[in-house]
Order: structure tokens, then sequence, then C-alpha cells
């Protein structure tokens, strides 16, 4: 199997990858801003998420929600993420309606502030905290996805603060924080755009020069800063988190090496041994034979930057202690990074990759994701076409040795939610934070 | 007061606009057919269904089996869930860890559950691995070991997903949501996977007897679809099921109506809820119906759509919550038709009742050609998208056996959706939307929500404790509104 892809600029900086497939007629557009949470200023958390809110309320040939009708009217999809280095805007349309997704993405790219009102942004800030109510505060262990990489990288490095934002924060933006941000973030020069599927490949070019080639390149951009940390955390570091929760579930961090890099693969491997499907470690062992978990994974964050992150998520069986789970995760941590792993072990992983990855290749949106990703990180949406063989390349002796260098006691992050019932006092917390 | 920022912006920003070339309208629509399929039954009775998609080296295979939930017997809920679930845990020669071992080598990983109406059991595979997967797909569902120590450890995890799911506000929501709507006799009151106590009573002989019963050729549809064609996936399933025999019994639906013929707000108390989790609907019509493409139609005007009139008014006009949606439930039976949403605790009651005049709204006067020609519109362009991959497709084919839905019911879907006019969707929306039995429920504070939500005047208002059992025997406390 083997993805199209061509690729190429135009003059204001647009990166611009094509990736032709006639097997069904429908076309997906995908537009990736190198912009998250991390270019957000410190008194504005939440920022990067809410102008994505934002940016679906019109520009200037557009009204406000107009861009979700347009696109559901066309019978295509639509949505847009914010991650802590990335925006991405999508829509997968029936290929004759391939010109309105192209043109919608070019008028907010071009021209979203004469769109923008005060109300459209206080409404917004309302949903967004509403969502923030939905998917965090309001959600037993919501708060993990804020808490972990707040816990994994020190106070002012661009990934410590939450994504979603503090309230008080979203309550402080302001229209000239949209402008700004706009003018700063948005523009062509550093966005990749992407056509996967059923296209005539000289029309979408035309379209593209016409829609996008009139958009000035932006001013230079701030510097983000500094994003380099050590390779390790140099201790094993806690936090409990008393919830509303009815059983004990723990996080287990270790800093791994950036997306991309040779000893990327190793970690996605050595998380998928450890935690990927039925036959991994912690499911056999945790799950299966000790059965002091309930459910047990392990994954990888791809952060490009920095350092990546393997997250070991496990959930306690009901009355298990939040210690017995702990001892148990670790020593599962403990017998890898002692033992390494083995052939067998890997070559299970390798598989199960590599049937996910074709099986999710079927997706036109999914394919111009990924395009855009390797185009974004890299420059080199090519990059798509090398993933099985780079997980092919990448040896047992080689995840064994990740797991020496990076699964040890002094890599290790623990984040801990404990049912509120048995750790009434707020103090508990505080004392485990100071760690061991 | 919509200040634009136009007026505060610098001119050069303004000058280096630039300008828009025009809104561009639609080409010419390709043609589009679902994938052609072709249908073959086994001496057997075994239905073998498959489609040659051959885009990507891959071939999902999904088996679907009259074995769900509304086949538990009383007080053993949770049967065919687990019996679903246990098949992945050994078979007659290979143990769980060989049978994981075995599957996981090949790259793959079977997928289990029951849903109401059947059990499926599925695979997707690289076209070159696809022999291998099917054989063992063969041995799990006939020879099936159901291991007593597994079954106990997936008894106790069954426990601890209830635990969880008593403590998730929006699960807590699905299950008073179901438990309130029926009956109390009807299967569907009790939760699919059954609860602390029917788990505890199944026993490993339950679970061999049900297989036996109900896993059988007859009752069972194979489909397979991706890179194979109808020979190779002929002799497959010949040289895999072709001697597998027994009959299954006559399938008998459910108890479906209604538990309150009369409106009722039923609060489930979580003091301190920082929002509320909201559900509102009743018991409506079955699947398989004369109006359901009216009924999918007026539904995605309503509360199916980001641009549906639910979702507009309550998160883009009140900005009450980050959305509001809403669907039919569909199964065999009559099926529950239902608005969720999450709000923030202090709207609670505004929320209900933009709810509840929308609920109206849709009865009393035409939708508009706009609302209509953008619910057809979307339904019939977005047709091609929901089947791009093997497994949407071969789920579709599953719909098609478990509904019983015409053979020709893709083929004629987009002509049946176009086909929908504003009288049709006020006809579907008198007809199978009912104020007059409308169940509304709310997990959250109670407390502080119960006065306002009272004063809407939408039923009877009983409050319960997320803990309750049978929620309708021990009410915390119960009045009725005028």
């Amino acid at each position: 199997m083997r993805i199209p892809v061509e690729s190429y600029h135009l003059p204001n900086g647009l990166h611009v990858v094509l990736s032709e497939d006639h097997t069904a007629p429908i076309v997906a557009v995908n537009l990736w801003y190198h912009v998250g949470s991390a270019n957000e200023r410190l008194e504005r958390t939440g920022f990067a998420h809410l102008f994505e809110h934002m940016l679906f309320q019109g520009s200037a040939n557009v009204e406000a929600n107009e861009h979700f009708e347009l696109v559901q009217r066309a019978g295509g999809t639509l949505n847009g993420s914010t991650w802590l280095d990335r925006t991405n805007y999508y829509e997968t349309v029936p290929s004759h309606q391939i010109a309105l997704a192209l043109w919608l993405e070019a008028d907010r790219m071009g021209r979203m502030l004469p769109g923008l009102t005060q109300q459209k942004l206080d409404t917004q800030r309302d949903v967004v905290k509403n969502e923030r109510r939905w998917s965090v505060d309001n959600q037993p262990y919501g708060t993990w996805w804020e808490r972990l990489p707040a816990l994994c990288f020190p106070e002012q490095h661009p990934f410590h603060h939450s994504l979603i934002g503090s309230m008080e924060h979203l309550t402080d933006a302001s229209l000239d924080d949209v402008a700004d941000f706009f003018r700063t973030y948005y523009t062509p020069d550093n966005a990749v755009i992407t056509v996967a599927g059923d296209f005539d490949r000289t029309e979408i070019i035309r379209l593209i020069e016409e829609y996008y080639g009139p958009i000035p390149r932006g001013a230079p951009r701030p510097p983000l800063r500094d994003m380099t940390v050590p390779p390790t955390f140099g201790d094993t570091r806690r936090t409990v988190v008393p919830d509303a929760v009815a059983l004990p579930r723990l996080f287990v961090i270790c800093r791994t090496p950036v997306f991309g890099s040779n000893g990327y693969y190793a970690a996605s491997l050595a998380a998928a041994v450890l935690g990927l499907r039925t036959g991994c470690r912690l499911e056999q062992s945790l799950v299966r034979k000790q059965r002091i978990a309930s459910q047990a994974s392990a994954f990888t964050y791809d952060l490009a930057k920095g350092s990546d992150l393997l997250v070991v998520d496990a959930t306690a069986h009901v009355d298990v202690t939040p210690e017995q789970l702990e001892g148990a995760v670790l020593a599962e941590l403990d017998l890898m990074h002692e033992h390494g792993v083995t052939d067998a072990e890997v070559q299970r992983a390798r598989a199960l990759i590599e049937t996910s990855f074709v099986t999710s290749m079927q997706s036109a949106a999914e394919r111009a994701d990924q395009l855009s990703r390797f185009a974004t990180y890299f420059g080199d949406a090519t990059l798509i076409n090398e993933q099985v063989a780079r997980y092919g390349a990448t040896t047992t002796a080689a995840v064994s040795a990740l797991a020496r260098e990076r699964l040890g006691p002094d890599n290790r992050a623990l984040l801990m939610f404990v049912p509120t019932d048995e750790h009434p006092s707020a103090e508990h917390a505080e004392m485990a934070e100071a760690g061991v | 007061m919509t200040d634009t920022l136009a007026s505060n912006t610098p001119d050069a920003v303004q000058d280096a606009m630039p300008a828009a070339p025009p809104r561009p309208g639609a080409g010419t629509p390709s043609d589009y057919r679902f994938p052609h399929f072709s249908t073959r039954i086994l001496a057997n009775g075994l239905r073998l269904i498959v489609a040659n998609v051959p885009a990507y080296p891959i071939v999902t295979t999904l088996a679907v089996i009259e074995a769900g939930a509304t086949r538990d017997p009383r007080d053993y809920e949770g049967l065919a869930q687990l019996t679903t679930r246990a098949l992945a845990e050994g078979t007659r020669d290979m143990n769980a860890l060989e049978l994981t071992s075995r599957l996981e080598m090949l790259g793959t990983t079977l997928d289990t559950g029951a849903d109401w109406d059947s059990a499926i059991v599925q695979i997707t595979a690289l076209s070159s691995r696809i022999d291998d997967a099917v054989a063992v797909l063969s041995e799990v569902l006939r020879y099936p070991a159901f291991p007593e120590s597994e079954l106990e450890r997936m008894r106790g995890e069954r426990l601890a997903d209830l635990a969880q799911l008593r403590a998730e506000p929006r699960g807590l929501s699905d299950v008073f949501f179901s438990r309130l709507l029926y009956k109390p006799e009807s299967r569907f009151a009790r939760l699919a996977g059954g609860d602390e106590q029917s788990i505890m009573r199944l026993t490993r002989e339950h679970v061999q007897a049900y297989h036996a019963e109900f896993y059988r050729p007859d009752a069972t549809a194979l489909m397979m679809v991706g890179d194979i064609d109808v020979e190779h996936a002929v002799k497959l399933a010949s040289a895999h099921f072709g001697d597998w025999t027994g009959k299954a019994p006559p399938v008998t639906e459910p108890v479906d109506t209604q538990r309150f013929p009369e409106p009722r707000v039923h609060l489930v108390h979580k003091p301190d809820a920082p929002q509320s989790e909201v559900r509102v609907g009743h018991v409506a019509i079955p699947r398989l119906h004369e109006d359901y493409f009216p009924v999918v139609v007026m539904n995605a005007i309503l509360g199916g759509l980001f641009s549906s009139r639910l979702n507009l008014n309550l998160r883009e006009v009140h900005a009450y919550t980050y959305g509001a949606h809403s669907a039919f439930d569909w199964r065999r039976a009559a099926s529950p038709f239902e608005i969720s949403t999450a709000v923030e605790t202090a709207v609670t009651a505004d929320a209900l009742r933009e709810i509840a005049l929308e609920f109206v709204r849709i009865r009393e006067a035409p939708v508009s050609e706009a609302e209509l020609s953008l619910a057809t519109s979307y339904l019939v362009g977005v047709f091609p998208i929901r089947f791009e991959t093997t497994a949407e497709v071969a789920g579709g084919l599953a719909n098609v056996e478990i509904f019983r839905l015409p053979t020709n019911y893709f083929d004629t879907y987009r002509d049946r959706v176009k086909a929908v006019t504003a009288q049709d969707v006020l006809r579907v929306a008198q007809t199978h939307l009912d104020p007059s039995r409308l169940q509304v429920i709310v997990v959250g504070d109670a407390t502080a929500i119960r006065p306002t939500v009272e004063a809407l005047s939408l039923g009877p208002v009983t409050v319960y404790d997320p803990a309750d059992d049978d929620v309708a025997a021990a009410p915390v406390s119960s009045s009725s509104a005028s």
C-alpha cells in the first residue's frame, strides 16, 4: 500500500499537499495551523482552543455558523481540534463540492476579522466554559489530561499549562486578543493544506492558487519559549488527586524521544508491548493474572518537540487499594526496564500497528490529517509512506534499550486518582505531591 | 450589542485583506453506488453476504447472531453480553492466551459485543491473512471453552464497570433514562449488561446453555467486505461453517410499552454538581417503520445536525451548553427518542424550557424550506462518506440483517430521503413525538434546580438517589406539580 503524495508551496508560504484517490466520490480538505496551546501567553491559557471556536463564527463572506451549515448542506462532515502544538480544521465532502470547502477555508484564513463581534466572543466563551464543565469538571478523572502535562513539563514550559484553560483566563480574553492571535498565527506560511481523495489535479491546483494565492504572508512569529527538557525526570514524582470517582486510577508517565525520531518508534513499540490490546503485558498480568486492574493500557502522546511522553493508564479492580495498584504497575515497568522485551512481543506489536495503520488509511479524512501532520512537523508529507518500514526497522534490542534508558525509577511521574471518601483531607494530596 | 472588530482594527490590516473570490457553486455530482454485494445461503441456513471492495489490502469479517440482550432470561440480565465477550476467552484447543497470541500475531483483534437485538463478532485483517483469521473466527463462534476462571474475572470486571457507571453523570443519566422509560417488566428497563445482582447469578452452565441454544447457523449472518472475491469468501465460509448444525428458536420481541403514560420529571441528586446532565424523551417507533425516512429528516432538523433547532437554540443563541442533540436509539422493538445535553446548573430550568418549546414547535408548523433542504441534502450527500471503510460497509450490511431491511435499502436510500416533504415532517412530528408522555431525567444538584424546574410544570417531580436500585420503588421524595 502506497499513499500518493504531491507537495508544493505557494509564494506566500502555504504548504500544499495533494493525494489523489478515486475509490469513492469523496474528498477531504484538512488544514493544520502550526499553533496550539504552547503558543499561548501564560495569562491567556485556553485561548488557542477558544480561538478555534471563533474560527467557526464566520468571516467576511460567511455568516456566524454558516460554515457548518454550508458544509452540511453540501453533504459534508466537518470539525476542528486544538492540541498542544497545532490546531486542525477539516471537512470531508462529496467531490463535486470541493470548491466550496476550499473557498470556506480560504475566506477564514484570509478574511476572518470582519466577521468578528463581541457578542460572538461572549457566546463562544460560555460554550467553551460549558465544554470545560462537561469534559473536565463534571467527569470522573476528567482533569487527567490537564494534570498530566503539568506534571511532566516544568512551569513556564510551553506544554505545562492547561489546554482547555482556566475559567478566569477565558473570561479575560478580548476581541483584541482574537485579532492579534489571528494575525500572528493564522497565516498561509504557518499552515499546511491537504486535499485527499477524488479530485481533478489541474482544477485543484488552479482553485488553490485562486483562493489562497492572494492571502499575504504573515509577519515573523514570536519564538516559542524554550522547549528543551532533560531526557528523564531524574526521579519518581507523585501527585495524588482525591476525586468523585469509584475506583483508584493511576497514570505513570515517562519522558521518551520525540515523535519522528528513531527512539520514538522504539518507545511506541515499548508502549504497545506494555499496553496495546489484549496480548500486552499489562492486560495479561494486571487484568487477567493478578486481577488487580479492571483496565490497563499504554500509549505515547506523539509530541514532536521538547519530549514525547509514554503513558501507562490503569484503573484498579473493586476492593484494590491505590498502593496495591501502584505496586503492581511499577513492578511491570521495573521488569521491562531491567530485562527488556522479546522478539515475539515486538513482532505482535508491529503486526497490530501495521493493520491499524492500513485500516485507518481507508478514510480520506484520516489520510489527509496524517499527511498534514508530517508536512507540519517535518516539512515532508511523504513520510506517511515510511511509517510501516520505520517500525519494521526498529529492532528488539532497540526497544529493550529504550526501556532501559527511559522506563526506570529515575523517569517516572505518577498521577493517582483516589475516591474522595477514602481521602477526605486535602492535606494528603499536598503531602503526596512533595514526592519521595 | 454587536461591536464589530473593524472599528478598532488598524487600517493597515484592512488594506492588506485580500479581495474575496465569489462563493463557488457545486460541480456535477459523480455517480455513487453502495458497494455491490452478493448473498449466499449455506445448506445449514447460515447467510453469507460478500462485498468486494478492493481499494485497500484488508478484509472485515463480521458475524451477526440472533443472540442479543433481549434474549436474556428475567433476572439473568447480562447473559448475552457475558457470553459474547467470553467467546474470545479460549476454544476447544486454545486457551485465552494462545487465542489472543494467535490473533494478535496476525495483526488483528476479535471485537465482540451484544446490543439489544443481536450479538456481533468482528475481525479486520490484512487480506493476506484472511484465511487464518476466518479459521479462528469459526473456532470462536462454534467451539468456545468458556473457562470458569475467565468468567469469574469478567463478572468482576462488570462489577467494576457498574461502579464506574454510577459515579459518572453521563452514564448515570443514560441508565436512569432507560430504566424509567419502559415498564419495569420490560427487558429494556434493565441494563443490557446486567446489574450487580443478575451478574452474580450467571454461571458457566448458563453461558454454555445460552451459547448452545442461540449460536446456531440459521441464526447467523456473516458479512465479508474488502479485498476478497465472492468465490474465495464462499470457499472460506463453506470450509469453516459448512458442517455447523442445529436450529435456533424463533425470536420473540420484548415488552416495549412506556412506564408512565403521563409526563414526569425525574431528578437524580448529585450534590454540588457543576452541570446538569439532561435527557428528555419517550418511547417512539421501531426501526423498521413506514415513516422511518420522514422521521430521520425530522430528527435532523430538530436535533440531529449541528445547525439543528436544539443546538442553535441551546448552544449558539443561549450558550447554555457545549452541545444539544436528539436521536432515536434504534432497535427492532419500539425505540427511545431522546434529547440529550449537559448544561450549567444555574440554567437547567431555562434549558428545559427551551427544549420543551422546540419539542412542541416542530409539531405546530411545517419546517421551513431551508431547514428541509439542509437536512435532506446533508443526508443524501453524506451517504457515501458513511461507507468509506470495510468496517462501515460491513456494519451497514449487518443493519440490513438485524433490522430486516429490504435488500434494495441502500440503493433507494437517497431517493427516499429526497422525497420527504415539509408536510411529511409535520405529520410524523405530530404522530411520533408526544408531549403528553414526555419524560425528563436530570442528573444534577436536585436541591438547587428543583424549585425552578418544578415551576415549569413539566409533570410531577420525583427525586432519586444515584444509588437507588429499583428507581421507582425508592424515591427520596416525591411531589406533584400542579
